[in-house]
């Protein structure tokens, strides 16, 4: 029952925070507490625009617990227009029809569930970028 | 002083089914059900959304209407009847995803197929109460109906969210009125997955009574004749009975064309209404009145009467439109998936 | 730092071994190693087991394993960086005796993956990746390197039939090997038509879940030559680098910084370049990772690791052959034990006693392994001393 673990990534998967490094301008997603670029220590927080191209993607077939309803699905390796590449399943759209250079937008939606009775796990999928 | 909608959005699914897919499995006939509840098709949510997610993104899409700052939103709430929590709010999550917490109100609002209209009238009476600037109300429900069951052709998905102020309104709510009485034509006892009914007595004492009731008494209210308005909405459970209740109460057809969404989306419940508005907000004029009646099982109806502004009309296009989310895109299942989606087939514990 | 040779070599076939326990695996493996190496004197013990907690439920295999040796009180720890662990065993085994330390260091590696289920494996295999933002979203192994692989055939035309031959080419080497899990042969046709995992891989481009486990005695090469070894077999460089744990951070998700700079680190400790070396044991967890492997060291140009093994470079006839031993794919692949095994088949040819897989020009060898996506990397270089 891993809730608080959960709770803890609200801002990420809620809302894309991240961390903007105040000294050399890099963008942590997750936000971090040392700048891997520059070794800095202070952020400022801010969200991600949730748009971008796909960089790479796979379709899943064997999918891990919790995932098997939405299989086959896409998930994509995509760069935000930021400059920020996520990891993130792909949904509404027909794997088939994906290619690397589609243009995709993040929306809010369900993940995973610890079992019927269990905690609900938001966050970000990805959908194509056709304005609905 | 004067409150209203400021903004509105909605989220649709893409998914669908066909009234004649599931009549095949259940070995019924599809033309009957298609014309006696002048239904289609409906939408079915994604394995990947629920309440939660759909008022979500309905709200972001409202904000995009609205152009406020979300932290002058003093409270959120969700009408639905399909909670993805029994206990936990749907409210907390909403305003978690929109960044506005910890200094706002929250509260789940439940009567059946009015809880939306439920959210929105709170919402606007506490602006107009001058506690807050702004409020959102919502409707979204991800109902079921039982396999087999005639509510089955048409329970569906869907959310529409208002974001409630008191100036830059693009709709100005001119009055309110509601109309209840305990009337047991369709609950769901704790526990129990699919919801029950009591057949015919939905019709003429549950529906009609207090759809007719909460109109024939906000026209008195109003001064009002049914010729006054543009466009109606009532609650669309299918794309029957809010034609009859229309034309019986003196109202005509293109009144209340372009806010019946039933017969190519199913009914969305504490949606149905709401996103008739939605969808009428979409096409209305400045200046035009319009009468939204919600109806919801237990039973009850909620009436308002709103005025469109110019500022609509500059504003309508930051985000999609109703129809767009309607028609384009759509992917139509088969029955198999549909009840995989659904969750209506047993897997093991 | 004094130099270290490898005086005993010790595995058993691999598999489901369901009569076979987690301390039973390290245990058979030290045994066979003591007796290759004709003693059994052992002052600290180096364990490489990715996860006895999740496959197991057992954790402290630092006291057990001593233990079950018949060797308590023994100095001992257990090393873990995902798959990379059994090579990270060795490596600290290494450092007992360059530093003075210990004059005889045991690297067990040992993993026992049959106990749990299949979901249950995946599940304990996924926590090498970030959990919170690559797994939590729904993404296990097969489709971390099937991003790298869709990139890739996109990128440089890679084809499905190349990913294929290096399946192929493994499991001919495995089919060689008495103690490979799975020995069979395997056809281009077999390995396209297998079960789609994660697109564009499929089953049979993923390796296996395996038992095993394998062990290394390590000492100075002074001890060596007083006891008699011979031929001498030395480690002549090591190099291990870490890089991100999530693949989308890397700047170039077809770039293995890891892998990269732990072998500029192990060729400059060795004084050797790529070109010293004559064959490796690569860490092909999957078919595209042997391909991108070979890029990353060097032994052919970026996007040429496709067309290079369709020609048969990397075969046992071939130009630079690799996995001799069946490689992940058809030897398996018991997490912890896989870098110890490397190192096993490397010392193998080496000595001459490869038998039907012997090479005939084995004078240096490297060993490349690999934790998760290719967030940690120890490479080790080994040769014969004359």
């Amino acid at each position: 029952m891993k809730v608080a673990k959960h709770w803890r990534e609200t801002p990420e998967r809620y809302r894309l925070e991240a961390g903007k490094c105040k000294k050399c301008g890099h963008i942590n997603f997750p936000n971090r507490l040392i700048c891997p670029e520059c070794g800095a220590r202070e952020f400022e927080t801010i969200r991600l625009s949730g748009k971008g191209k796909l960089e790479t993607y796979t379709v899943i077939h064997t999918a891990p617990d919790g995932f098997a309803d939405l299989a086959p699905y896409a998930v994509g390796i995509v760069e935000l227009q930021e400059g920020v590449k996520i990891l993130a399943q792909i949904t509404d759209c027909n794997p088939a029809d994906l290619k690397i250079g589609d243009p995709l937008v993040t929306k809010f939606r369900r993940i995973n569930e610890e079992g019927k009775t269990g905690m609900i796990m938001y966050g970000y999928k990805f959908v194509p970028d056709n304005g609905l | 002083m004067d409150v209203g909608i400021v903004g509105y959005g909605t989220q649709i699914p893409r998914y669908r089914i066909k009234v004649e897919e599931i009549a095949k499995v259940w070995g019924a006939d599809a033309p009957s059900y298609k014309k006696g509840l002048n239904l289609n098709e409906k939408s079915v949510p994604c394995p990947d959304e629920d309440v939660a997610t759909l008022t979500v993104n309905a709200a972001r899409n409202a904000l995009l209407r609205a152009g406020i700052n979300p932290m002058e939103i003093g409270a959120v709430y969700v009408g639905s009847e399909s909670h993805p929590y029994a206990v936990k709010p749907t409210g907390t999550i909403l305003a978690e995803a929109l960044g506005i917490c910890p200094h706002v109100h929250t509260a789940d609002f439940e009567f059946a197929c009015k809880a939306g209209t439920e959210a929105m009238f709170v919402a606007l009476h506490l602006v107009k109460s001058g506690v807050m600037k702004y409020a959102i109300g919502a409707g979204s429900d991800t109902s079921q109906g039982a396999p087999g069951d005639a509510l089955e052709y048409s329970a569906s998905a869907g959310s529409a969210a208002y974001v409630m102020g008191a100036d830059n309104l693009v709709a100005v709510l001119e009055n309110t009125h509601c109309f209840m009485t305990d009337t047991p034509d369709f609950w769901r006892r704790e526990g129990a997955h699919y919801p029950e009914h009591g057949g015919r007595f939905t019709g003429e004492p549950a529906y009609w009574k207090h759809v007719s009731g909460a109109v024939n008494a906000m026209l008195e209210k109003a001064n009002m004749k049914p010729e006054d308005f543009n466009y109606i909405i009532f609650h669309q459970p299918n794309g029957k009975f809010p034609a009859q209740a229309a034309l019986k109460l003196g109202f005509k057809e293109p009144q209340f064309r372009h806010g019946l969404l039933t017969p190519v989306l199913g009914n969305t419940y504490s949606a149905s209404s709401p996103l008739g508005l939605a969808a009428t907000l979409d096409v209305a004029n400045p200046d035009d009145k319009i009468l939204l009646v919600s109806y919801g099982s237990g039973a009850g109806s909620d009436a308002f009467i709103f005025r469109t502004t110019d500022r609509l009309l500059k504003v309508r296009n930051l985000a999609p439109l109703v129809r767009k989310q309607l028609d384009e895109y759509k992917v139509y299942l088969e029955y198999g998936t549909y009840a995989k989606f659904r969750r209506k087939i047993l897997k093991p514990e | 730092m004094r130099e270290v040779a490898i005086i005993g070599i010790g595995m058993m076939k691999w598999g489901e071994l369901w009569e076979k326990s987690l301390r039973d695996l390290a245990v058979e493996a030290a045994l066979n190693c003591m007796a290759d190496a004709g003693t059994d004197r052992i002052d600290s013990i180096s364990i490489g087991c990715m996860s006895g907690g999740l496959f197991n439920g057992q954790e402290h295999l630092a006291s057990m394993i001593p233990d079950y040796l018949g060797l308590k009180n023994t100095p001992a720890m257990r090393v873990e960086s995902a798959c990379a662990s059994g090579g990270l065993a060795v490596r600290t085994a290494y450092m007992e005796i360059a530093s003075g330390m210990a004059d005889y260091a045991l690297a067990i590696g040992v993993e026992k993956m049959t106990d749990v289920s299949g979901g249950e494996a995946t599940y304990g295999l996924a926590t090498a990746a970030d959990q919170d933002y690559e797994a939590f979203n729904g993404i296990n192994f097969p489709g971390l390197y099937a991003l790298m692989a869709k990139a890739h055939m996109h990128r440089y035309g890679t084809t499905r039939e190349q990913l294929a031959d290096v399946a192929v080419k493994n499991h001919r080497n495995g089919n060689l090997n008495p103690n490979a899990q799975f020995p069979a042969l395997m056809t281009r046709e077999q390995v396209m038509s297998s079960v789609m995992v994660a697109d564009p891989l499929r089953l049979m481009d993923c390796s296996p879940i395996t038992d095993g486990a394998a062990a290394l005695l390590l000492t100075t090469v002074e001890e060596a030559k007083r006891i008699g070894k011979h031929p001498l077999v030395v480690i002549s460089g090591i190099g291990l680098a870490t890089d991100t744990i999530a693949l989308c951070q890397r700047k170039d998700i077809l770039k293995c910084p890891a892998i990269e700079i732990a072998a500029q680190r192990a060729f400059k400790m060795a004084g050797k370049t790529i070109r010293d070396i004559n064959f490796a044991e690569v860490h092909d967890c999957f078919t595209i990772s042997e391909i991108m492997i070979m890029e990353a060291l060097g032994i052919v140009e970026p996007g040429q690791g496709g067309p290079a093994t369709s020609a048969g470079h990397t075969a046992l006839d071939g130009k630079f052959p690799i996995n001799t031993s069946g490689g992940l794919k058809s030897k398996g692949h018991p997490v912890g034990a896989t870098g110890v095994a490397q190192i096993y088949e490397v010392v193998t040819q080496l000595r001459g006693t490869a038998g039907k897989r012997q090479l005939a020009n084995a004078k240096v060898g490297l060993t490349q392994n690999m934790g998760g996506s290719g967030g940690s990397c120890v490479i080790h270089i080994l040769e014969v001393k004359s």
